[in-house]
């Protein structure tokens, strides 16, 4: 089987369960709702400033939900030695990582999206330059996904996950935040030509996180 | 010196006279530090007394970086199935936690220098906001380092983290001088790029870095070691909780626990 097809088999088996046990559409979708609404009570509405800041504020909320996000994936291998029947099912480590972060992406654009129509709805934000917008959210997200899958998988098995993969993945995902809003801005604020640098790094991040991912995701399994 | 594959259980990295010799010169390097720093080096032109500090900020943060840059390598030497060795586990461990107390120190005394002349106690600097992120990257690899687990799984999981949080440097780094000059006017101005530096300052400077270079390199011997006391220590409470087990008897409180 090739490489792709193997985390296609993955991320479609991750999927189906997430599907089936609706956590994310019922726990991290209001969570993320939730948290919007929390922002606006703590900053004023009335004067504007929710519509300046709606870009940070919108990825700081999606790299909350990303540390759900990423509990939640391997929590589905954490009962019943599901770890080990992935480990002896003869998958490459690589594409099991494909796999993995591919789901969590998918997760997360989802969310993503449903987010955005919050911050459209709530905070009054107008998207004035879309491509940009879509290819850093893109960007962003796969970038977002292979991180905290690799941080993920480190963290498996460890009591303290649940503490340890946010004081781990935050650090690492500070440019992920930083290129995501800017870039974010530049659109909202209607000049793209400001956005696509921005983009460039998140791509590199994603690339550069994603090659880590292939090649540490295996050993890291075994040891898991 | 240290010889990755034969040195296996290799418990020190310097003869203990080698150490105590290391150690000593590097209190006479502070001593001369404290002289030349404080009474010897005239006062800055501009920067009066506070600028005194730089004597501690540069080599501080000079060896931020040299401690990070050995986790990285010794890290990268352990993963490298030829030179594996926990050796090289130990070392990178030792480094990383001298290099966060030197970036913690560097912050620190940057902040203390700030506020008399930038007259704030933190600004959104490129550098400054890089060394933060630096900090709690190497905060959370020390972290993950703290929790139990046997030996060569302890070391594989962190040898990954150490070498995420090393090429994470650089984009962080990229991202946050972006950030810095496309959004702000004028960046902080720091005099002391144009100043020609005088004589007895730039010999402060210099023994700032070489008294905490030899600190450097005592601390980490002597993290090494204690680093190798543990894990001896570990090893019998284990033997010693398997022979009471053995013997028919309950483990004590305090043997339970060790790989994990």
């Amino acid at each position: 089987m090739s490489l792709l097809r193997e985390a296609a088999l993955i991320a479609g088996k991750d999927l189906r369960i997430e599907a089936r046990a609706r956590v994310v559409g019922q726990q991290v979708v209001p969570f993320g709702l939730i948290v919007l609404l929390l922002f606006a009570f703590a900053l004023d509405p009335d004067r504007g400033v929710l519509t300046r800041v709606a870009p940070g504020l919108f990825w700081v909320t999606v790299l909350l939900a990303s540390l759900l996000g990423v509990s939640r994936s391997f929590a589905l291998e954490a009962d019943n030695r599901a770890r080990d029947a992935l480990r002896m099912s003869g998958l490459d480590g690589s594409s099991i990582f494909l796999g993995k972060a591919g789901a969590l992406a998918v997760e997360l654009l989802a969310f993503e999206a449903l987010l955005t129509l919050g911050v459209v709805v709530l905070f009054d934000v107008r998207l004035a330059s879309l491509p940009p917008l879509i290819l850093a959210t893109a960007a962003a997200t796969v970038g977002l996904a292979a991180a905290g899958t690799l941080y993920g998988v480190l963290a498996a098995g460890i009591r303290a996950r649940e503490t340890l993969v946010p004081v781990l993945l935050l650090p690492v995902v500070a440019p992920v935040l930083l290129g995501a809003t800017r870039a974010w801005e530049a659109s909202i604020d209607g000049v793209p030509g400001d956005a696509w640098p921005w983009v460039g790094l998140l791509v590199i991040f994603a690339t550069l996180f994603v090659g880590i991912g292939m090649l540490a995701f295996g050993p890291l399994l075994e040891e898991s | 010196m240290i010889d990755g594959r034969s040195a296996l259980r290799s418990d020190r990295l310097m003869a203990p006279v080698a150490r105590r010799v290391v150690g000593g010169l590097s209190v006479v390097a502070l001593v001369a530090l404290v002289v030349v720093g404080l009474f010897v080096a005239p006062p800055d032109a501009f920067q009066g007394d506070a600028q005194r500090l730089m004597y501690l900020h540069v080599p501080a943060a000079w060896l931020a970086y040299l401690a990070f840059g050995v986790t990285a390598v010794c890290s990268a030497l352990y993963l490298w199935g030829r030179t594996r060795s926990l050796v090289w586990d130990r070392i990178a461990g030792a480094s990383a936690e001298l290099g966060v107390v030197f970036t913690g120190l560097t912050l620190l005394l940057g902040s203390l220098w700030g506020r008399p002349i930038w007259g704030v106690w933190w600004a959104w600097d490129a550098r400054l906001v890089t060394t933060a992120v630096l900090f709690f990257l190497y905060l959370g690899y020390l972290a993950l380092r703290r929790i139990p687990a046997a030996l060569d799984v302890r070391a594989k999981r962190c040898g990954v983290a150490a070498l995420i949080a090393f090429v994470d440097v650089p984009i962080v780094h990229f991202s946050v001088t972006w950030w810095r000059t496309l959004h702000q006017e004028a960046t902080v101005f720091n005099p002391d790029l144009d100043v020609q530096i005088e004589g007895t300052m730039a010999l402060a400077l210099w023994l700032g870095v070489l008294s905490f270079t030899l600190l450097y390199v005592y601390l980490l011997d002597l993290r090494y070691r204690l680093e190798v006391l543990d894990e001896d220590r570990d090893e019998r409470d284990l033997e010693a909780a398997i022979a009471e087990r053995a013997q028919g008897g309950v483990p004590s409180a305090g043997t339970v626990g060790v790989g994990s």
